[in-house]
């Protein structure tokens, strides 16, 4: 075969190889159509939203960036993000403890195993929006079981869910009962962790506390990383407990900002300038998610 | 040399009962954490059976006294339910079906096609997973609000008839790849049909993927919650969520009946993962190395 006929070859397709494109476009034209529709005119949409100001009534009006403008100096909105952040940032790494300490007690030789990580993954099996009723009257100052465990060991009822500096606590504790998943993962990658490693090190003499910091821990910085970066995008995006429990209160404490952008939208119709705090919300996840990426060359270790 | 081996024996079986000492410790432990993650649901359940003025009894009564079999009654007639239940049935099997078909349509152009622009289309799918549902919240909102599906069903379901998850496509996509490709090649020149190759070849082989997606989506639909408040409004079509959220406003006082309610939407859903728990195991333990 010659140059000139490959050439013509690849640029005149054969009649087999366009039935496969057409094949090929057939079984993913779900997903094309889907993403054109669904996703990338809405975000086009959006943007050119974020620019405008709509009250589903009147007619659209373009205000050039007065949107973003409003959005700096929102205090609303930056209390919003403010309780984000402030739930996320605490919440996420007292998470990855917990779920890290259990997986690693789950590779013991217990009896049960199968049981405890059935039940430690339970409550995210629970829609969220029944865990949601439950926990509010968990945290109830009267006849909540907090407040009544607590007083088993003597620590005076609180009201939680309706003081202002307890309620984004009580949030995060609740978000503690929801780290199922990133045990199972934990879990999984322990076992994938070559029992020779550990042998080896055991010969050289390392006693556990050694094989934990220089062999567990640093085989699992890929799936700490992992773990991490998803809990901080699911954490900024709570939005069903704080519709459920506090609906924002109280004093806007648990306004997160899934629920502000909500707001916007969907009780006071601004449709251009909840877009653009949507934008907002994505630029600091994005960037959050940047961040934590070039952070991990520090930290996470790949095999090579 | 006799007392040395038996020191050495001593230290061993010292550091055994040690062992076995920190063992017996660490299940009290774990025990404890488990009746802790356990209890909240377990409360639930307890409470929706006591009458409200053991609800509001010092110290809690965690086995009802009396247990009030009529709060399940009661809870059905206070609102609708079972309309409530027959809503979700529909509305999750219409989309998890849809979910199915098409994630699998697409990880099988995915895998086994060439086609030109696969590629970047695949970029693109797995760009959507970090791409946060609330920016196209507004935008979907007006355009379903434009199409007229504003308090129907449809923005429900259709969006999922489009295998907009990329983690499902990804997973179907890692195991189509791990079936020869001879299979199919074979069955073309038989004159067999792309569609059959996939309903009727590789379809039975990957059964344990599709259960695991299947049951992930039916989890996220049923869960779903901020969709069908955003886009349902009248009563008759709400789901399970919606009717929680609306009881635990309207009869915040009544705990029974709001625990009531939560439990008829949570006991199918913990049948399932009693049944199907390897599904939901194996799923997060693929998904989180696979969905990156």
């Amino acid at each position: 075969m010659t140059a000139s006929t490959m050439t013509l070859r690849s640029r005149l397709p054969s009649r087999l190889k366009l039935r496969e494109w057409a094949a090929g476009y057939f079984f993913a034209a779900p997903f094309i159509i889907g993403f054109l529709v669904f996703t990338a005119f809405p975000m086009l949409y959006s943007i050119w939203l974020s620019f405008n100001k709509w009250d589903l009534l009147s007619p659209m009006r373009f205000v050039g960036l007065q949107n973003f403008i409003k959005m700096i100096g929102d205090a609303r909105a930056n209390l919003s993000l403010y309780n984000s952040a402030y739930y996320t940032i605490i919440a996420v790494p007292i998470q990855l403890v917990i779920s890290f300490t259990l997986a690693l007690a789950l590779t013991q030789k217990l009896r049960f195993r199968d049981a405890y990580r059935a039940g430690f993954y339970l409550p995210i099996i629970v829609p969220l929006v029944a865990s949601a009723v439950v926990w509010q009257r968990v945290f109830h100052y009267e006849y909540g079981i907090l407040n009544e465990v607590l007083g088993w060991v003597g620590i005076p009822a609180q009201k939680w869910l309706f003081d202002v500096s307890l309620a984004k606590p009580a949030f995060i504790i609740m978000s503690f009962w929801m780290i199922g998943r990133q045990m199972v993962i934990f879990i999984a990658g322990l076992g994938n962790i070559p029992q020779s490693m550990y042998e080896a090190a055991s010969i050289d003499g390392a006693g556990s506390l050694k094989r934990m910091l220089h062999i567990t821990i640093p085989m699992m910085t890929p799936l700490i990383f992992y773990n991490m970066v998803i809990a901080i995008i699911n954490s900024f995006q709570t939005f069903i407990p704080a519709k459920i429990m506090t609906d924002g209160g109280p004093e806007n404490a648990t306004l997160f900002v899934v629920l502000n952008i909500w707001q916007q939208g969907f009780q006071f119709f601004n449709m251009g300038y909840a877009a653009a705090l949507s934008w907002e919300l994505f630029v600091i996840i994005i960037g959050f998610t940047i961040v934590q990426f070039q952070g991990s060359r520090k930290w996470v270790y790949y095999e090579a | 040399m006799a007392t040395a081996m038996a020191s050495r024996k001593q230290g061993t079986s010292r550091q055994q009962t040690l062992d076995r000492a920190w063992l017996i410790l660490l299940q009290i432990l774990m025990t404890l954490i488990l009746i802790s993650f356990l209890v909240p649901t377990l409360w639930m359940v307890s409470a929706s059976l006591k009458a409200s003025t053991e609800i509001f009894q010092h110290p809690i009564t965690w086995i009802p006294k009396d247990p009030q079999w009529s709060n399940y009654t009661r809870v059905f007639e206070v609102i609708p339910l079972a309309k409530f239940a027959e809503n979700t049935i529909i509305v999750v099997a219409l989309s998890v079906l849809g979910t199915i078909v098409s994630s699998v349509m697409v990880a099988y152009a995915f895998s086994r096609i060439q086609w030109p622009g696969r590629n970047l289309f695949f970029s693109l799918l797995i760009a959507t997973m970090m791409l946060p549902e609330v920016v196209t919240l507004i935008p979907r909102f007006l355009i379903f609000k434009q199409l007229g599906w504003i308090d129907t069903w449809l923005p429900l379901i259709v969006p999922y008839w489009t295998a907009n998850t990329a983690l499902y496509v990804f997973l179907l996509q890692q195991f189509f790849r791990g079936i020869p490709m001879e299979l199919e090649e074979a069955a073309l020149i038989d004159g067999a049909g792309r569609v059959r190759i996939l309903t009727e070849i590789l379809l039975p082989l990957c059964k344990p993927v599709i259960a695991t997606v299947a049951v992930f989506a039916l989890l996220q639909h049923y869960n779903s919650f901020l969709e069908p408040l955003i886009y349902v409004n009248s009563m008759d079509k709400w789901t399970l969520a919606l009717g929680i959220r609306s009881i635990n406003d309207s009869n915040a006082a009544n705990w029974e009946l709001v625990f009531a309610a939560g439990t008829v939407m949570v006991a199918p859903i913990i049948a399932l993962f009693l049944v199907a728990q390897r599904y939901f195991v194996q799923g997060i333990a693929m998904t989180g190395f696979g969905g990156r």
